[in-house]
């Protein structure tokens, strides 16, 4: 792989070595299939620092965040997040990170104002302050107050991922995993997500593991980049140190250079 | 202890309330739906004009339907999450599995209890059929008794859609049509195959309708239709300890095999196996 190290050494998350492979049978008699999602992906995010991790469908992304979200039990290779191993120390991580995934899972038929009052109960906080945060948060991404109590699958896919981010915010957590947080949003709640999140790391110091296709945004809100396809870690650093590497003027042929891949290609999803 | 414990089991609590309460056309049509039912089954024993049968299967109807609300509820819990796609995010919230099914029974238990009562008011109001001198109350501590060991069951039951996510959810049914075949619950265990009757024996519903039988004095001699000899809970002693025993072996067997399943899940992708 190549690579540029962090020059920190307050580490908020250090992934060495993470394997892992899912096993399918195509009917009864059929042998048993072997499909490497993560063939041994290392790196490491210093605490504050946003890192983006770049790569087509079927990369291993969505399988990276999995594992750190502890939803994904890793068949190699060891995680350490916030000082704490996965997955030995699963249940005291879980209560210093949250996730906002591509899709905005909600409860649909309830209002966003119960959705995040059940999530915040969920992390044992105080119902009223919960709400008052959960407003704050969602007011500066933009979102109308009055929409609060209206059933949140009338909303539209922005605000339903704003409301993902309020969730994820609600406990005010030193590590955030966001899983393509922007992915089909219209251009306005796409910037309104993205100003969000640099004033967040300005203000909390939030280290940010951001997973995204979008080379724009991985310029904007990444302090450095990880290109990963087929599983691998192919290449990682700041935008500027990438582009050099490859000798391209821009991040996307960077990637196309590093992985040989295009970053729309569509492939099965891992 | 609030924050860690309660908090979050009172969160299920709160989640399916007002679940329940976006869908209350549905609940009124499925309860509706029970009481007329119910009152087919029960007007059979009407038209033999027969008030100990008609008790009998009032009571069947009525005990299948409330621990069968509540298997449903706990058995379902995880469909219900992959339906809606939130099931990656309970399962990352800092709950223990034993609070996370605690809070989905406890509603569960509130909901059926409350479905039960107006199952029955409708029913009695409709059949006419009097009630009188039963131990009603007695009736609902064996049905709360009850619910600690159809809890364990529907923990066990809700690891299938865990493990299968297309097929999981329908195959809590075939697990609920065994207890509804075994149980006894309109006719007694002795018409059933004598290779099927040990079974009878190993199911919750067998002992609370035992009790319950006793405490309306269905069976009594000297119970009319008019006025019932109910009898006090202390005679069903051994029926609420062996209930209490099954809860008490159920749940954490329940809890185990979940655990054991979502392991499972974990490692082989089943909790979520795309993007």
């Amino acid at each position: 792989m190549l690579t540029l190290k962090p020059t920190q050494t307050q580490l908020a998350i250090e992934v060495s070595e993470l394997k892992k492979v899912f096993r399918k049978r195509d009917g009864l008699r059929a042998p048993l299939k072997e499909e490497w999602a993560l063939k041994g992906v290392s790196f490491q995010v210093r605490e504050g620092e946003t890192y983006g991790l770049l790569g087509p469908n079927g990369s291993g992304k969505s399988t990276l965040i999995r594992i750190l979200s502890t939803l994904l039990t890793a068949d190699g290779g060891t995680v350490r997040m916030l000082g704490y191993r996965l997955p030995e120390d699963e249940a005291r991580l879980r209560r210093k990170m949250g996730r906002v995934s591509v899709d905005a899972a909600f409860y649909k038929k309830l209002s966003p104002r119960e959705n995040l009052l059940y999530a915040a109960q969920l992390y044992g906080l105080e119902p009223r302050q919960a709400e008052k945060r959960a407003m704050q948060i969602l007011e500066q991404l933009g979102l109308e107050s009055r929409r609060f109590s209206d059933p949140i699958e009338e909303m539209s896919r922005g605000m339903q991922q704003k409301i993902s981010i309020a969730r994820a915010l609600l406990i005010n957590p030193p590590l955030l995993l966001l899983d393509e947080p922007t992915t089909g949003l219209d251009p306005k709640s796409r910037r309104d997500v993205q100003a969000f999140l640099e004033d967040l790391r300005a203000r909390e110091g939030t280290t940010i593991l951001l997973t995204t296709h979008d080379m724009a945004e991985a310029e904007r809100l990444a302090h450095r980049i990880g290109f990963l396809a087929h599983g691998r870690l192919v290449a990682e650093g700041t935008a500027e140190e990438l582009k050099r590497l490859a000798g391209t003027p821009d991040l996307e042929e960077a990637f196309i250079a590093l992985t040989g891949e295009e970053l729309d290609e569509e492939a099965g999803g891992l | 202890m609030l924050e860690r414990y309660l908090r979050p089991m009172w969160a299920f609590v709160f989640r399916d309330w007002h679940l329940t309460r976006r869908y209350m056309s549905w609940v009124a049509v499925f309860v509706f739906y029970a009481i007329v039912n119910s009152a087919t089954i029960a007007l059979i024993g009407k038209a033999q004009d027969d008030f100990r049968l008609t008790l009998t299967l009032l009571l069947g109807v009525l005990l299948w339907s409330f621990l069968s609300a509540m298997y449903n509820e706990i058995a379902n819990s995880i469909s219900y999450e992959r339906w809606e796609g939130t099931l990656e995010y309970t399962f990352m919230a800092p709950v223990s599995r034993l609070v996370h099914l605690t809070g989905v029974s406890l509603f569960a238990i509130i909901f059926s209890v409350f479905r039960t009562i107006v199952i029955l008011v409708g029913l009695v109001l409709f059949i006419q059929v009097s009630v009188s001198g039963a131990n009603l109350l007695g009736v609902l501590v064996v049905l709360l008794v009850a619910s600690l060991a159809f809890m364990g069951l529907g923990l066990m039951a809700a690891i299938l859609p865990v493990m299968s996510p297309e097929n999981g959810a329908q195959a809590t049914n075939i697990f609920q049509g065994i207890l509804l075949l075994v149980s006894g619950i309109y006719y007694p265990v002795n018409v059933l195959p004598s290779w099927v009757q040990p079974l009878a024996y190993l199911s919750p519903a067998t002992y609370a309708l035992e009790a319950c039988r006793k405490l309306m004095g269905i069976n009594h001699p000297d119970s009319t239709p008019d006025k019932l000899v109910g009898a006090p809970l202390s005679s069903v002693l051994p029926e609420l300890g062996i209930l209490l025993l099954m809860g008490v072996v159920l749940i954490p067997l329940g809890l185990l095999v979940f655990h054991t399943a979502e392991q499972w899940a974990k490692r082989t992708g089943k909790l979520k196996r795309t993007g």
